[in-house]
């Protein structure tokens, strides 16, 4: 992507691999799940075998069709909650730095009020009270998250609009008389890209530990297979108090990897928006190959010509201060 | 002073929005489920009991909304947060013995983690680029791990199968609840691994954040003065940290909910007689006063710990004092 120029370190490559396997698991998994994950015609209580990978629950259900089958649920509530949350504090948040004045007091105190309310305690008070057959609506489930993940976003696009605002391009826009809602969307907006991912990913993040939480208690309909519910299950009938590692841990690390995956990602977003975070530009054996000191030196920020330097030094790289 | 009484505002309006959320949610939703559990109720409770629940969702349905609004708030002003429809006694009284357990625990909790947490990130902060930055990607894979999961397998490994630790509960059976030291310490003992795995799931956010303002901070020209004067290191470093704590402190506030939010789980993971444990057995039991309640409680609380860490924040930094910034 030419817009986002992510540094290529092995970090952000390792976030993005992990990513893109679990959104494949997404659109296969089910089809790869060899059998019903709520089948319950084994033995109760297998340990991993070949037959079954990961063991069978004590109603002898196979393990891993429900982890497979159960990616799908677990990545689609994160990603509509991710999506209705970003729409939600892109508009909130760049409505509330462009605009200034009297709008910008009421959408910043919205938003405020929604970052102090503790979000999963009124998840849950949303979520009891919901219809039992809109607890199993994926959709249902993603909007009422996206409802108390949307105001940290916000905050930040407001904080990163209000710094584009003065800046020289959009006064030229305005000078030439260009519509409001002309500037906000098609010269602002395209500012904040970066910034708009890394709070969509942190959204995902956030709705996947929401939902996953939910469905643990049990407040969303246990029928549904996520990671979620297999804890949820794996709990209920004792599992990590009887030792059945296979029942429970994999589910938790698989949504462990799908969060490290993003916040690797995020990191690399993090280090383009701010260039001074990436590990000095250069990995440290490119450090020892040029001999250039260990350690970083204090207000450098060191930078590597590929090109070569007009004759000065002949070393071919030097550390040039910014 | 400004700040805090515009922050003194912001939390008053925040309370107003959860206490009428509280309201009207039950009203609002397909179904009226207040009205169903009432109906359920009818023959099980005594008339007195049902008349306290009505009371506390606003009075009876024959009024108006408006007027079951104004029985709610004079309700709640009174302390009256209704009654437990499974435990039969009021909510106040019940939250009153869970509250002390979660605040003890999730507070301690995380000044353990926000201290631990900071002072790693300036350590990684300095060191950029040495071989302590490889520490980021493990704190962002236990960052990533729900709370209450790594409180199952740390519960799994380290004391139901090794024995270190205490199983479950937040003291042991043999001893009687009291201020007296076999209590006290007991306590402390059956705390410590709910408290290692809250801070080992938090203590990530605050390390990459305080780690990013000490990368920049150490670009700061002051920074290059101090070192420039010849003061020792380990002066510069705290040169530096003093400065790029200030954000992390700002965030304190904005963080504590979302660090409640997660550590709640742990409480139920660990048995921990706390709020957690008691919202899912409301849960379970479709309490529905009592889970109000829970919900009015926990973001109260949430709120005057926001306000002691803006008062902080305002204490250790002076320009705030003369500037208002909400």
């Amino acid at each position: 992507m030419k817009i986002l120029r992510l540094p290529k370190s092995p970090k952000v490559l390792l976030g993005l691999g992990i990513v893109g396997f679990f959104i494949l698991l997404t659109i296969i998994g089910p089809w790869l799940a060899p059998y019903s994950p709520s089948a319950t015609n084994f033995a109760a209580n297998l340990t991993p075998s070949a037959h079954h990978w990961l063991g069978t629950t004590s109603l002898g259900q196979d393990i891993y069709s429900q982890l497979l089958v159960g990616a799908r649920a677990t990545m689609v509530v994160a990603l509509v909650a991710g999506l209705v949350a970003t729409v939600l504090s892109v508009t909130i948040g760049v409505a509330a730095g462009y605009l200034g004045g009297l709008p910008d007091d009421g959408l910043s105190l919205l938003s405020n009020v929604f970052l102090a309310i503790p979000g999963l305690p009124l998840l849950i008070v949303i979520d009891s009270y919901l219809p039992v057959n809109s607890r199993s609506n994926s959709f249902v489930i993603g909007l009422i998250i996206s409802l108390t993940g949307w105001a940290w976003g916000a905050r930040v696009l407001r904080a990163q609009t209000m710094s584009l605002r003065n800046r020289d391009f959009v006064e030229a826009a305005r000078i030439i008389g260009e519509k409001r809602h002309r500037i906000m969307f098609t010269e602002i907006a395209p500012n904040l890209l970066p910034v708009l991912a890394s709070s969509f990913l942190f959204t995902v993040l956030y709705s996947i530990g929401a939902y996953v939480t939910l469905a643990y208690i049990g407040l969303t309909s246990t029928a549904v297979w996520n990671w979620g519910t297999m804890l949820y299950w794996a709990q209920a009938n004792n599992a990590p108090l009887s030792n059945e590692w296979y029942w429970f841990v994999p589910p938790g690390i698989c949504i462990a990897l799908v969060g490290t995956g993003l916040a690797l990602v995020n990191f690399g977003i993090d280090e383009f928006i701010n260039p001074r975070l990436r590990a000095a530009g250069i990995t440290s054996r490119q450090r020892r190959k040029l001999g250039l000191p260990r350690r970083v030196r204090l207000g450098l920020t060191p930078v590597l010509r590929t090109t070569r330097a007009p004759r000065v030094n002949p070393a071919p790289a030097k550390l040039v201060s910014q | 002073m400004r700040m805090i009484g515009r922050r003194l505002s912001l939390y008053a309006l925040t309370a107003w929005v959860a206490i009428t959320v509280n309201f009207l949610l039950p009203r609002l939703m397909p179904g009226n489920p207040v009205q169903t559990m009432i109906g359920k109720l009818t023959g099980q409770v005594t008339p007195a009991e049902m008349n306290a629940i009505q009371l506390s969702f606003g009075g009876s349905f024959k009024h108006g909304l408006f007027s079951q609004y104004i029985t709610y708030l004079t309700q709640l002003l009174h302390g009256n947060f209704g009654v437990s429809i499974t435990l039969g006694a009021p909510v106040g009284a019940i939250l009153r013995e869970s509250v002390p357990w979660t605040v003890g625990l999730i507070g301690f909790s995380t000044i353990i983690s926000f201290a631990v947490g900071t002072f790693a990130g300036a350590l990684l902060g300095w060191t950029r680029g040495s071989r302590l930055d490889s520490l980021i990607p493990a704190a962002t894979f236990f960052q990533a791990i729900p709370y209450f999961f790594l409180g199952t397998v740390m519960l799994l490994v380290f004391a139901s199968n090794l024995h270190w630790f205490p199983v479950l509960g937040a003291y042991s059976q043999n001893v009687t609840p009291g201020w007296n030291w076999a209590f006290v310490g007991n306590v402390i003992r059956y705390g410590e691994l709910p408290v290692i795995s809250i801070v080992l799931s938090s203590i990530a956010g605050w390390m990459l954040g305080m780690r990013n303002m000490m990368i920049t901070m150490v670009g700061e020209d002051f920074v290059l003065m101090a070192v420039a004067k010849g003061l020792p290191r380990r002066k510069v470093i705290m040169h530096a940290a003093r400065n790029a704590v200030l954000p992390s402190i700002a965030n304190l506030s904005l963080a504590i909910g979302l660090v409640v939010s997660g550590a709640l789980l742990v409480e139920l993971v660990f048995n921990y007689p706390g709020v957690g444990d008691l919202l899912l057995q409301a849960v379970l039991n479709e309490d529905y006063p009592l889970i109000q309640g829970i919900f009015l409680v926990i973001t109260l609380t949430v709120l005057c710990a926001n306000l002691i860490a803006d008062v902080v924040y305002l204490a250790l930094d002076p320009r705030t004092r003369t500037e208002a910034a909400v």
